[in-house]
């Protein structure tokens, strides 16, 4: 068979790359082992955003009833059935992108991809049976996985990854999380609201480590108030897997041991590497391209996760399209400079752009506006007045350098900022724009003018 | 709004000439009155009052100019009062009287006039906020600047490097400016016309990458075409047909052939056109204008003709309408009634190629069995902007033009 792109891998980078090129009209192949749809659909975004609107619900009937007039006498839920509609949507989106691929008649082809050089895959199928595949080109996505901590292998029941932790089939009564980046956030406040005690370990100073150190902290103070145990600064120093519970020393402000029924390993992925021919990688692991994507070898493109961070789905989809544009149209590729961050944990964290911190090492002029969700009339309406709306702009023009929202809907309300960035926008224009009334968007508006001395409501 | 404003006749105009007031002050106004006549860069136009009422003051008086936007008179309806003034009164004629007579400047309105002004000069320029912004700051003008952004929108990184080559192009501009003039040197201040199109060629000039083809073709043929058409035409009384008629239907017929002559570079893409817009390059009291034959690939030899001698009539007398001028998509000179033989011309941006014309010149010419023996010879000069066309396309557009020209006889076809 003869393909003018087959595509390893059907994550958010190889769909969306295949469907692409099948949209330039160009006959294409997509290989998944798995399931289409990859780790986002499948074993990431979506599954865990289904278990954390779960959380927050039953966190609002559990503890906020009283507060909106809700009294309960047994409210309860059933374990078992906040799993299963996690596994069904995931299913279903999954299916969408199945029908997604007849749609636009690209090849899906389920089995084991291997590059056997560049042009030619061959695809070990569910039955053992080997087919050969040859392509003009080749799109490699294949992805990452969890990371394990040294001394601390998976084990599948005591020590596990995230893709485990969305599936427990018991509610463990206590985990301790090994990493706070955006995965091992978001796991503890859904096990937190639903009645686990958690313990949240990070070995930098603050949660979120790469988002503005205000908003890691205004998380932080967050989640001390739902209960959550928070050690920043803590190294992992011995861990103990048993058959029922997990010993983790720890060293922070204090040495101490804790002990959990379940520890969930969150410091980070590595990459899953195609098999076959080899590419250069980056001195991380990661598959290392140039311009246009290409990978040492002509004609083998490599896009998302793979290729290194950030590794986010909608950075993914964005290499993808910019690597299949390249190989068969005019269009110059773009490498990510500007991509939005999201944690769905409640309240959410979402920024885009530069941090505080880094624009001050770049050394760049700025000022900064900030509102508070508490002086917000729609914050208050709907019972959400944790966090802040904060964006930097650059001296002397104005332009949004970066934003950081937390709140109850920051992760919706960062699209505008990220336009803002693409657009070059300066605050003039977002001031100049009419923000509706009563919004959470409102609070854009109103740190805006009070970097300039522009706000009404503080 | 009883002030009347200049109006921008064109999408290059940023300033014009009140030829005429056909109306006096006390003088009542009805709708479509022609109230003045304005010259533009371009062309000389009337301005209809769009308001029933009294001409009550005129504030540029003839021969003067305005900016657009400027006011130029006030006309009242029954029962309006006059405004305040404001300091919007023929700022280039009047700068010293009604400027400061006027209100004093607010600090907040310098703010958008100074974020407009990078785009005052040649109609809209795609820019993003931050990028009129450091314009503005380095005063540089948008209009210069090739944009990098979506669709060719001039972008913040763009003018990175613009503000790096502005003050080269300033110290190596400086030099060629006159120094002390000499007695009896006469001085003479630049024409709106003059000065798009200084701007324009030196943009094109030095923003085009500009490469050149010359062939030199046999008219043989086409003569005595045109001879045998013409002598019919002749007795009939109707209009003959020029040498130049001939060569603009065989310029239009070969870039039908190869389209990627009748583009433009838009930045991110390049845009190839569905119709031949034709420009003519027509000499005029103190300029050119470029008229534009429409779809001309539609257009017999006949009409192509009389387009084109009509729109030169109409370009000689300024009387030519903007659409006349504009959006041609690829241009033609003729300098051969000049009596030029060979020559190569600035591409008229945006377009890519601009075709230079030659005279017919009898030389001679070793023909097919090595006999020298009288030709006629035409010579054809291309000059494209090589981001658009390569010189291979450039040869292939030649080359059929070539066999048009020589085999006029295809032209019928």
């Amino acid at each position: 068979m003869n393909y003018d792109l087959i595509v390893i891998g059907g994550g958010p980078a190889g769909y969306v790359g295949a469907i692409r090129a099948a949209q330039l009209g160009k006959k294409v192949a997509c290989v998944e082992k798995e399931r289409a749809g990859g780790t986002c659909l499948n074993w990431g975004c979506i599954p865990t955003k289904s278990l954390l609107r779960n959380a927050e619900l039953f966190h609002l009937m559990k503890h906020r009833a009283d507060e909106f007039g809700f009294s309960f006498d047994n409210l309860s839920y059933d374990w078992g059935n906040v799993i299963k509609r996690s596994r069904s949507v995931a299913d279903k989106n999954a299916g969408g992108i199945e029908y997604l691929f007849k749609k636009n008649k690209v090849d899906y082809i389920l089995g084991e991809a291997s590059l056997e050089r560049a042009g030619v895959v061959t695809v070990k199928g569910k039955d053992g049976k080997a087919q050969k595949l040859e392509a003009a080109n080749v799109l490699l996505a294949t992805g990452v996985v969890s990371r394990p901590m040294p001394g601390l292998p998976f084990n599948g029941t005591t020590v596990i990854g995230s893709r485990e932790a969305m599936v427990l089939a018991k509610q463990p009564k206590s985990i301790v999380i090994i990493g706070a980046g955006a995965i091992g956030v978001e796991f503890a406040y859904f096990f937190n609201a639903f009645g686990t005690k958690v313990t949240l370990v990070e070995m930098l100073p603050n949660i979120l480590p790469l988002e503005d150190t205000e908003a890691s902290q205004t998380l932080e103070k967050a989640y001390a108030k739902l209960g959550i145990q928070v050690l920043t600064n803590t190294k992992v120093v011995k861990a103990e897997a048993g058959k029922e519970s997990v010993k983790i020393s720890v060293e922070g402000k204090k040495a101490e041991t804790l002990e959990a029924e379940v520890c969930l390993v969150a410091i980070g992925v590595q990459p899953l590497l195609p098999g076959g021919a080899a590419v250069k990688l980056t001195q991380r692991g990661y598959i290392e391209t140039d311009a246009r994507y290409q990978t040492s070898l002509n004609g083998v493109f490599a896009a998302g996760d793979i290729i290194g961070p950030p590794l986010l789905a909608h950075v993914a989809s964005y290499e993808a399209i910019q690597a299949v544009e390249g190989i068969f149209t005019n269009h110059a590729p773009k490498k990510v400079t500007v991509f939005p961050s999201c944690t769905y944990c409640q309240p959410q964290v979402a920024s885009v752009g530069l941090t505080e911190r880094a624009a001050k090492e770049k050394g760049l002029k700025f000022k900064v506006g900030k509102f508070p969700f508490s002086a917000s009339g729609k914050a208050r309406a709907v019972g959400e007045i944790d966090g802040f709306v904060k964006i930097l702009f650059g001296e002397p023009n104005g332009e949004v350098l970066g934003a950081h929202i937390v709140g109850s809907e920051a992760t919706e309300m960062i699209g505008e900022l990220g336009l803002a960035i693409t657009l070059e926008a300066t605050h003039e224009e977002i001031e100049a724009t009419i923000h509706a009334h009563p919004t959470l968007s409102e609070s854009v508006h109103e740190a805006t003018g009070q970097a300039y001395g522009l706000a009404i409501h503080i | 709004m009883p002030y009347i404003e200049m109006p921008k006749l064109s999408d290059t105009m940023t300033e014009g000439t009140v030829v005429k007031w056909h109306k006096a002050i006390g003088d009542s106004v009805s709708v479509g009155d022609v109230l003045a006549e304005i010259e533009t860069d371009k062309a000389v136009m009337e301005l209809e009052a769009f308001d029933d009422g009294t001409l009550k003051e005129i504030c540029v008086a003839e021969g003067g100019k305005a900016k657009v936007g400027d006011h130029l008179a006030l006309l009242l309806g029954a029962g309006e009062t006059a405004p305040k003034k404001t300091d919007k009164v023929a700022s280039l004629e009047k700068s010293d009287g009604a400027a400061k007579t006027a209100e004093p400047a607010q600090p907040v309105s310098a703010k958008p006039a100074a974020a407009a002004a990078p785009t005052a000069s040649s109609g809209r320029v795609k820019a993003s906020p931050l990028a009129k912004k450091i314009a503005a700051a380095k005063g540089v003008q948008l209009a210069t600047i090739q944009g990098s952004g979506p669709g060719g929108r001039v972008i913040a990184k763009d003018l990175e490097s613009a503000t790096a080559q502005a003050p080269r192009t300033a110290t190596t501009s400086a030099p060629i400016l006159p120094g002390p003039l000499p007695e009896g040197a006469k001085r003479i201040p630049l024409s709106g016309m003059r000065k798009i199109i200084a701007e324009r060629l030196l943009a094109s000039k030095t923003q085009i990458p500009h490469f050149y083809l010359n062939i030199e073709v046999d008219a043989g043929n086409l003569m005595q075409m045109r001879a045998q058409v013409n002598a019919p035409l002749e007795k009939a009384g109707t209009g003959k047909l020029t040498i130049n008629d001939f060569i603009l239907k065989a310029v239009v017929a070969a870039a039908v052939k190869v389209p990627r002559v009748n583009a433009s570079y838009a930045g991110d893409a390049i845009i190839e056109y569905p119709d031949v817009h034709l420009s003519v390059a027509v000499a005029v009291e103190d300029g050119l204008v470029t008229p534009v034959v429409r779809a001309a690939q539609t257009k017999s030899l006949r009409q192509i003709s009389e387009s084109v001698k009509d729109l030169a009539t109409r370009a000689r007398t300024k009387k030519l309408k903007p659409e006349e001028y504009q959006g041609g998509t690829l241009t033609v000179s003729n300098l051969g009634s000049h009596g030029i033989d060979n020559f190569l011309a600035i591409i008229n941006p945006p377009q890519a190629i601009i075709l230079a014309i030659g005279a017919i010149v009898k030389k001679p010419v070793v023909n097919a069995q090595d006999e020298i023996v009288p030709g006629h010879r035409l010579a054809i000069g291309l000059s494209a902007d090589h981001r658009v066309v390569d010189g291979a396309v450039g040869a292939q557009y030649l080359a059929e033009l070539r066999l048009l020209i020589e085999n006029p006889a295809l032209m019928l076809i």
